[in-house]
């Protein structure tokens, strides 16, 4: 039958070999821009693979098109390098039907927003037990330098020349509001939290989004340079943990309250408020999730807060290829028919 | 009094009414008596776009035409033989579809002031003797079937929806058939949840039989002897159905597990409401956010190790074109099922066309070869769906298979197969290799060209695909533009020589050569072959041959159409299989149209050998 035709080649039991990192590297050579942001993603999600323990065969990266795109090519797993927006739809198809398999879904800010923004949130609803690493560039960088759909209002870039007048996604705000079930934020300058961020999205189970912030350094170098310049680091970015309380500032000086539903910056120490006044974060609490997810540069907003990095978001949710192949079970293990029943089907007749 | 019955050859009737009163139940249940009875038949409905159009216009009218005879059946007739007319909007509608001198069963009680109004009319079509080169019978099947269940206890509405059991009763009569099997029928599917109902409905359809009977207002009865048709156990089934049963059998056999990957459109959703009953064959079906991720969930499908279909009429198959593309650079096995309907755009979506041939063979961007084959009738689904899964699986190339509304809605008698009788399918996955093996090769190929299916999970396999131009063999991304050339013939030549694996062409009917060869392919199959047999025995030198395979075509194809001085090709489109065959084998083929969203008719067919070869 149909599941003893797999079992004639797949090895899914085998030892896990005592991988390292360089295990991961394909033989094709890296092609991105000197500088670019993308080497430290790779070589993160290469140092990585040993932790998962899975043998490099049962690992696939599937990717659409664009600068990150191309990352499978440089993997030692299976790997497919699709068409543009598609790689979640396509991931979800591999995941439905070999739902033993490790499966990561490479993608960009245009290719997941823009001309895949409907498999990107689909694939988030239906949960499936996939990575997604979002290279978030604010720019189209293969098409040589147009505005994507996370790019800032006034952006001037070749196809707006005046300024771009297109209001951009926040795109953990999109995941949220798909119901996807883990939601994270990490930046190609900060590679040991970067690490650590894709070990907690394999270890979840379901979608798991992880936006990284990378820097294109031919068509939008230092966009993201408050959040990884070393000065200003510290006033920008908020990093997030779970039962925590939501610090930051040179010598975390800052911290986050909340006053109702609504976020205040205070001061800590002498004269300001103390750690147990603070919000303390819970990744399971979708309405604090949403509105960390909504420190976000908005022209509206009087107040400017820091960016939350980390995993804002994290709950249990049953995944949609799990709830096919129970009832693809249930339905074989209570088999009644035959394939020569199926063909003669209700009502037949003989001609002599 | 007692009617003789008078023998007839073969009947067509056209059960018509407003879309809720149960035309369509009404023409399965008279086609499964007499199938059991042992005629040839074929079927087709005609559904308004509308769902629910308002009652009583001509929106809203559904009707279901059925042919049957003693004699072999082709199509679902040109003109009906009976119209039975529910209300005035069904008579408006189907009238131009009624023989000259055809009987009209209509029921007065859709006649009435309010429904001659919603179909337009002004005056009453049963008494001002419009009619008159027809013969017409009328009764009020609304009153005579609240006189059969007046003591049934039943709500008026229940009652007023057992009026088509009527009709059914009184056709049965007129036909000389059984209520036998309806009985069963109605039995089974309300017997247990509300016996009350099918009491009801049983008492209405004898009582409609024993009205036909009883009343004086028949002139005539008639009979139709079991069909001379070839011996063995069969079944009724339509289109879409027997697409699904080729996929699923074609799972079986392979030992492939089945993924099918759709996004709801008319008229191909029956092929994913089928398959998704199929699950205890191992069957996974899927309901894509849009067409393109139907197909890219496929993809990744087939990526996995599976039998990979997806499934959509024209508009969706436009929306896949990018990643069909993507498909033939992995060298996938990959079918794609097209339910052809009127196009272009939204089009006719609930009328059919065959105008999708040359989005199948040549609609993507670049040099993007398929295989393309097209099922001839509603039975012919399964063997051309099942053909589809195994040059796929054994040639790792995606395939087009082409069927139509006309196909996918109409039935007809199926003398089914047995699994043992089913050609075997030779598809085999990649095996693993040691660390130490020479790197693996993604892109080798066997003497077909076909690649090695090599899954995620088998040991000593990891590899990279992509839809960027590759190296042969490595795979690797290759932008020499010599590799670029060899590869764009590679793949065109691959999907060439599965025309070494399929059977020679053949001629359906008349001699090799001649002076007229009509050459169709697609559901124009049963109009051209009903017409071609009749022409014959009328003294007519006309041949048939009939294409399932239209890319490659059969090797011999060449030499059938150069052995005729004449070869024309009827095509429900404005002429595609007849650009596609001139410019293969520069020949001057001629075209023979019809764009209307409806089947050519025999007597279209006929007409047009009169005039070619009476010259």
């Amino acid at each position: 039958m149909a599941q003893a035709r797999f079992n004639e080649v797949l090895t899914l039991d085998r030892e896990v070999p005592e991988y390292k990192s360089k295990d991961f590297a394909s033989d094709q050579d890296v092609r991105w821009c000197p500088g670019c942001g993308d080497y430290t993603i790779l070589k993160q999600v290469q140092n990585a693979m040993p932790e998962l323990g899975i043998p490099r065969e049962q690992i696939a990266f599937i990717s659409g098109i664009g600068c990150s795109s191309r990352f499978p090519y440089y993997m030692d797993t299976f790997g497919m390098h699709s068409i543009h927006g598609r790689a979640p739809a396509i991931a979800s198809g591999l995941k439905v039907t070999r739902p033993e398999l490790n499966v990561w879904v490479i993608t960009g800010d245009g290719d997941s927003l823009s001309i895949g923004g409907n498999h990107f949130i689909h694939v988030m609803r239906r949960n499936l037990d996939l990575n997604i690493l979002l290279f978030n560039n604010e720019i189209y960088g293969l098409t040589k330098g147009q505005y994507s759909p996370t790019t800032k209002e006034g952006f001037v870039s070749k196809s707006t020349p005046m300024g771009s007048v297109d209001h951009p996604f926040n795109p953990l705000a999109v995941a949220l509001g798909a119901d996807a079930t883990f939601v994270s934020r990490a930046m190609d300058r900060d590679p040991k939290h970067l690490n650590s961020i894709i070990l907690r999205a394999n270890q979840h189970k379901g979608t798991s989004l992880v936006e990284i912030y990378q820097n294109c350094v031919v068509f939008n170098d230092g966009v993201f340079e408050a959040y990884t310049d070393k000065a200003t680091r510290p006033r920008e970015a908020l990093y997030v943990e779970h039962g925590k309380p939501l610090v930051f500032g040179e010598n975390d000086s800052k911290g986050i309250r909340l006053n109702g539903l609504k976020p205040e910056i205070v001061d800590l120490g002498e004269g300001g408020v103390s750690l147990d006044d603070l919000w303390i974060h819970d990744e399971k609490d979708l309405t604090k999730a949403t509105i960390l997810a909504r420190f976000f540069d908005r022209p509206s907003e009087h107040v400017h807060f820091p960016r939350a990095f980390g995993v804002l978001y994290c709950v249990d949710r049953p995944c949609y290829e799990d709830g096919v192949n129970a009832q693809v079970a249930h339905a074989v293990s209570k088999k009644s028919k035959t394939l020569d029943d199926l063909l003669t089907g209700d009502e037949t007749w003989v001609i002599k | 009094m007692r009617l003789q019955s008078q023998p007839m050859s073969e009947v067509t009737i056209r059960f018509a009414g407003d879309s809720g009163d149960g035309m369509q139940l009404t023409g399965s249940q008279f086609t499964n008596t007499t199938a059991l009875m042992g005629n040839d038949l074929s079927t087709f409905p005609d559904f308004p776009a509308e769902i629910r159009a308002p009652a009583g216009t001509v929106a809203g009218v559904s009707a279901f035409q059925i042919h049957f005879g003693s004699n072999p059946i082709f199509t679902p007739g040109d003109e009906a033989d009976v119209l039975v007319a529910m209300n005035a909007a069904a008579l408006k509608a189907n009238l131009t579809n009624l023989k000259n001198g055809g009987l009209i069963i209509a029921n007065t009680a859709g006649f009435d002031k309010k429904n001659l109004s919603l179909a337009k009319y002004d005056v009453n079509p049963l008494e001002d003797n419009s009619l008159a080169g027809h013969q017409v019978i009328k009764f009020d099947v609304s009153k005579l079937t609240s006189e059969s269940l007046k003591e049934s206890g039943l709500t008026p509405k229940d009652i007023d929806r057992a009026k088509n059991m009527f009709v059914l009763g009184v056709l049965y009569w007129l036909y000389s058939r059984p209520l036998e099997p309806s009985v069963q029928f109605i039995e089974k599917k309300f017997g247990k949840k509300a016996p009350e109902i099918a009491a009801a409905n049983i008492k209405v359809l004898n009582d409609g039989y024993t009205f036909g009977e009883a009343t004086e207002i028949f002139t005539s009865r008639f009979e139709v002897k079991q069909a001379s048709i070839e011996a063995g156990t069969y079944r009724n089934i339509t289109g879409n159905e027997a697409t699904v049963l080729g996929l699923v059998a074609a799972a079986e056999k392979s030992g492939i597990p089945l993924f099918y990957g759709s996004y709801p459109i008319t008229p191909a959703s029956d092929i994913l409401h089928g398959l998704a009953k199929h699950k205890q064959f191992n069957v996974r079906t899927f309901q894509a956010e849009d067409e393109i991720a139907a197909i890219a969930t496929t993809i990744g499908a087939a990526f996995g190790g599976s039998l990979a279909v997806t499934g959509s009429s024209g508009p969706g198959i436009a929306l896949k074109g990018e990643a069909i593309g993507l498909a033939i650079m992995l060298e996938l096995p990959l079918v794609v099922v097209n339910v052809q309907r009127g196009g272009p755009s939204t089009g006719l979506p609930t009328k059919t066309e065959q105008s999708d041939l040359m989005q199948a063979v040549y609609g993507r961007n670049g040099e993007a070869p398929m295989v393309v084959v097209a099922a001839k009738s509603p039975a012919d689904c399964f063997d051309t769906a099942y053909e589809a899964c195994r040059i796929a699986l054994e040639h790792m190339i995606p395939v087009m298979f082409l069927s139509d509304g006309y196909l996918g809605n109409g039935s007809e008698p199926w003398l089914f197969p047995k699994e043992a009788d089913l050609q075997s399918i030779t598809a085999k996955y990649e095996p693993s290799r040691e660390e130490d093996a020479e790197p693996f090769k993604p892109y080798r190929r066997d003497a077909k060209l076909a690649r090695p299916w090599a899954i995620p999970g088998t040991k000593g396999l990891e590899h990279r695909i992509g839809g960027i131009e590759k190296q042969n063999e490595t795979g690797n991304i290759s932008y020499d533009p010599a590799n670029h050339e060899f590869m764009v013939k590679l793949r065109a030549e691959k999907r060439d020589r599965v025309a070494d694996y399929i059977p020679m062409q053949d001629i359906d009917n008349g001699k090799d050569h001649g002076k007229l060869l009509f050459l169709t392919w697609g559901s124009t199959y049963g109009s051209v072959k009903t017409a071609v047999h009749e022409a014959r025995l009328e003294g007519y030198d006309v041949s048939h041959a009939h294409l399932r395979y239209l890319s490659p075509f059969p090797k011999n194809l060449e030499y059938i159409l150069k052995g005729f001085d004449k070869v024309v090709i009827p095509e429900l489109n404005n002429g595609q299989l007849v650009k596609m065959i001139r410019d293969q084998f520069l020949i001057p083929a001629e075209g023979f149209n019809k764009i209307k969203g409806m089947p050519f008719t025999v007597s279209e067919v006929k007409q047009k050998i009169y005039e070619l070869l009476n010259k």
